[in-house]
């Protein structure tokens, strides 16, 4: 699935074919949380300068994978590879994924209290930059790089004084974690769910801010359950995530389908 | 337990050794207490008559008191009697001759403090304190505080200078019959520090202990009594922000503030004396009483600390508010890593109508820590429509460490209004990961969530102080988390 147009107008069953210049390379992962197996041989090749969608029912493993990749802990690889640029993804800490240009969009993004929202996002930008062997932005500079993005975001200045996620409402939590994914401007961004409980006009401006990070050297994955931010944010290839497997790969139809049809068809394919 | 005992005896009996066989000292009196000890002090001080009256009464009390154990802490016997109540600071010779004799994890902290080089020189006791020019600097501030009106001494000084000001104050916030600490204090008080704010002024800048207490190698029975004037204001900060090096003895200071009509004080401390070691072994034991009475009306005290030292820490800094509409504030962060110990709060005692009280308490346990939360709100039948909020709230890290409290509530005036709310939290997971998730390195994560949770105690402080306080936080709970 190098190109998009392999998988134009038909479904397919899903691949994990080596993929010679992929970004994001999952090869046949198997996934323990607990006794519980819940992903279940996993491929999924993301090429740089793609977009894709992954979605699914409820429990079909598409948070764990996210979570997994950024390399949250309490879940056992039980097999299975994963590289990022050529390197060994799992290997890397998760901080060092994130230094690496892997961003994780929260479906939940966590309240920090007391901790200021500019702070932990200027620690974030230097760090990374360090990594990177550049020199560390100042207050100025940080202030500059994060008030052109905050305008996309419909983010107001007094957004940066707050403490982390503290008393935001939901639509707030995730342009923010739009906001950082912009100012980090990371390789590979997963956003998990950020559509989740979006009213329209809010879907918008996140979506805005997604579109504005699509760039030839960049990849995204969206994860989302639903098809309607597939409107605003065009992917160049879906898959569903059904029982721990991605049971099917196709272009943008495939969403649209999906929408009409439900999931169960696409679950029974898998089993069958 | 017992191996602990036997170091701490040991360390005990090695300085009263030390004192002993060199001798030569005259400012060195064998260890125990007895009258002659009192006598000897006052006199080496030039006192008054009425303050070696008052040493002895509280000596004489003393006798017949118990140590106390209702605190959550729990240490080996203190034997009374192995203690040297009176020694002169320490011979240069006992000190290391450079900074290269000095401990390099000490060094290390200092580095990480960003405390200047020659200023770690300084707190490490090396005994090269002659090149400094620490003696020009306090003579600088000495003439601008006298042109304001402010005396700020050594308390033996004011005690020679203005014996009418200490007649009058010593002991009538904390008097001797206090508790068993400040009882002891009251009969072996070597020195410490004496502030007085004429009426009306306001300080021309924040007043501090900062070098005193480290320039001198000993301290551990200090008195500090601050007395503003009506109408006046002053910022007293109080930093014991090196770690010492070998002390490991008993600290039993006295904080005695006053407030009259429409003054204000408020007396911030970064405590950071001697934890121990990793085992549990050595450290400070900090018994301390710090009390304010706002006498006026108006009047406002706010106590802040940051305890991040000490093996054991005893310390209730409160406020009686006595004045109509007065204010009473608490605002404490105490840290415990390792096997330290902290029983630590305050008690609020409104008696003047329409007193406000505000306690905000933040507790952090890592390692072994044990750390306890202990408050008093008293409302007197007299202090109609008083008003008290206290906030407090633990933070847990590690599986090994607890957090305790005990909040008391006495409202005996029917129109008062008292909240508690209290929190018991661990830093989790999910916070933790977020923070990595962005590139965020552990250690940094930790104290990035760690100051947040201290957030509103930090920012009373004044600039510096806060920044001296996180970076201590920082260095205290370093590996904290695995």
């Amino acid at each position: 699935m190098s190109a998009p147009g392999t998988a134009a107008g038909t479904a397919r069953t899903a691949g994990g074919a080596p993929h010679a210049d992929a970004l994001l390379q999952v090869l046949d992962l198997h996934v323990k949380a607990g006794e519980q197996p819940v992903l279940r041989g996993v491929s999924l090749a993301v090429g740089i300068g793609e977009v894709h969608a992954i979605m699914g029912p409820n429990g079909s493993g598409k948070s764990t994978l996210a979570h997994v990749l950024a390399g949250r802990p309490g879940y056992e690889i039980v097999s299975g590879s994963v590289r990022f640029e050529g390197c060994d993804l799992l290997a890397l800490a998760p901080e060092a994924r994130a230094r690496a240009g892997l961003f994780l969009g929260f479906q939940y993004p966590v309240e920090i209290p007391g901790v200021n929202n500019a702070y932990l996002l200027k620690a974030a930008v230097n760090a990374a930059r360090r990594e990177r062997g550049l020199q560390e932005l100042d207050a100025f500079e940080f202030l500059a790089l994060v008030r052109r993005q905050m305008g996309l975001m419909h983010i107001d200045e007094s957004f940066l004084g707050r403490g982390v996620n503290e008393g935001f409402s939901g639509g707030e939590k995730k342009r923010n974690e739009i906001l950082q994914m912009l100012v980090l401007e990371p390789k590979l961004a997963l956003l998990d769910e950020t559509d989740s409980g979006l009213d329209i006009d809010a879907l918008k401006v996140v979506a805005d801010g997604v579109n504005s990070l699509r760039a030839p050297g960049r990849a995204i994955v969206l994860i989302t359950h639903y098809q309607r931010l597939l409107d605003y944010v065009v992917p160049d290839i879906v898959h569903v995530l059904a029982r721990g497997r991605i049971a099917l790969s196709g272009d943008r139809t495939l969403a649209l389908e999906l929408e009409r049809r439900g999931y169960d068809w696409v679950a029974d394919a898998a089993t069958a | 337990m017992s191996a602990g005992t036997d170091d701490i005896k040991a360390l005990v009996n090695r300085s009263y050794r030390h004192g002993f066989v060199t001798d030569i000292d005259a400012d060195t009196v064998p260890p125990g207490l007895d009258e002659s000890v009192v006598r000897l002090i006052s006199r080496k001080k030039h006192e008054p008559q009425f303050l070696l009256d008052w040493r002895l009464r509280a000596l004489a009390h003393w006798r017949k008191m118990r140590e106390p154990h209702w605190a959550q802490i729990h240490y080996p016997p203190i034997d009374y009697d192995a203690i040297s109540y009176y020694s002169a600071p320490r011979q240069k010779q006992d000190g290391p001759k450079s900074l290269a004799e000095v401990d390099p994890k000490l060094l290390a902290t200092y580095d990480k403090l960003g405390v200047p080089l020659h200023e770690r020189a300084r707190l490490a006791g090396v005994a090269v304190d002659a090149v400094f020019d620490s003696v020009s600097v306090a003579t600088t501030f000495k003439e601008r505080l006298a042109k304001a009106g402010v005396i700020f001494c050594p308390f033996s000084e004011a005690v020679r200078k203005h014996p009418e000001l200490i007649e009058r104050y010593l002991g009538s916030v904390v008097p001797y019959t206090d508790n068993f600490y400040a009882t002891l204090n009251s009969a072996v008080f070597s020195d410490g520090s004496f502030v007085y704010v004429p009426p009306g002024v306001r300080c021309p800048m924040e007043l501090s202990t900062y070098f005193r207490i480290n320039a001198a190698n000993t301290g551990q029975f200090e008195r500090t009594l601050i007395i503003a004037d009506k109408g006046s204001h002053v910022s007293y900060l109080e930093g014991c922000t090196a770690p010492m090096r070998d002390e490991n003895q008993l600290h039993a200071a006295v904080v005695e503030l006053i407030a009259l009509d429409d003054a204000r004080i408020k007396y911030s401390t970064v405590q950071n004396w001697y934890p121990g070691d990793e085992q549990g072994r050595g450290g400070i034991y900090n018994f301390v009483t710090k009390r304010g009475e706002c006498r006026g009306r108006r009047s406002h005290i706010s106590w802040t600390q940051v305890e991040t030292g000490s093996a054991i820490t005893w310390k209730y800094p409160s406020c009686i508010l006595r004045g109509e509409g007065s204010i009473g504030e608490f605002y404490s962060v105490a840290t415990t890593t390792n096997y330290q110990q902290a029983d630590t709060g305050t008690k609020m005692v409104h008696i003047g109508a329409g007193t406000r009280s505000t306690i905000v308490s933040k507790g952090i346990s890592a390692g072994h820590g044990q750390n306890a939360y202990r408050g008093l709100v008293k409302i007197m039948p007299s202090a109609t429509g008083a008003r008290n909020f206290t906030q407090c709230d633990s933070l847990l890290m590690g599986p090994n460490c607890g957090a305790h409290t005990f909040p008391y509530i006495e409202a005996r005036n029917p129109s008062a209004i008292v909240e508690h709310e209290a929190s018991t939290s661990r830093i989790s997971e999910e916070q933790l990961f977020y923070c990595l998730q962005r590139g965020i390195g552990a250690e940094d994560a930790v104290n990035m969530i760690v100051s947040g949770f201290c957030r509103a105690v930090f920012k009373e402080l004044p600039m510096e102080f806060a920044v001296e306080a996180q970076n201590l936080l920082a260095v205290s709970l370093e590996g904290a988390v695995g």
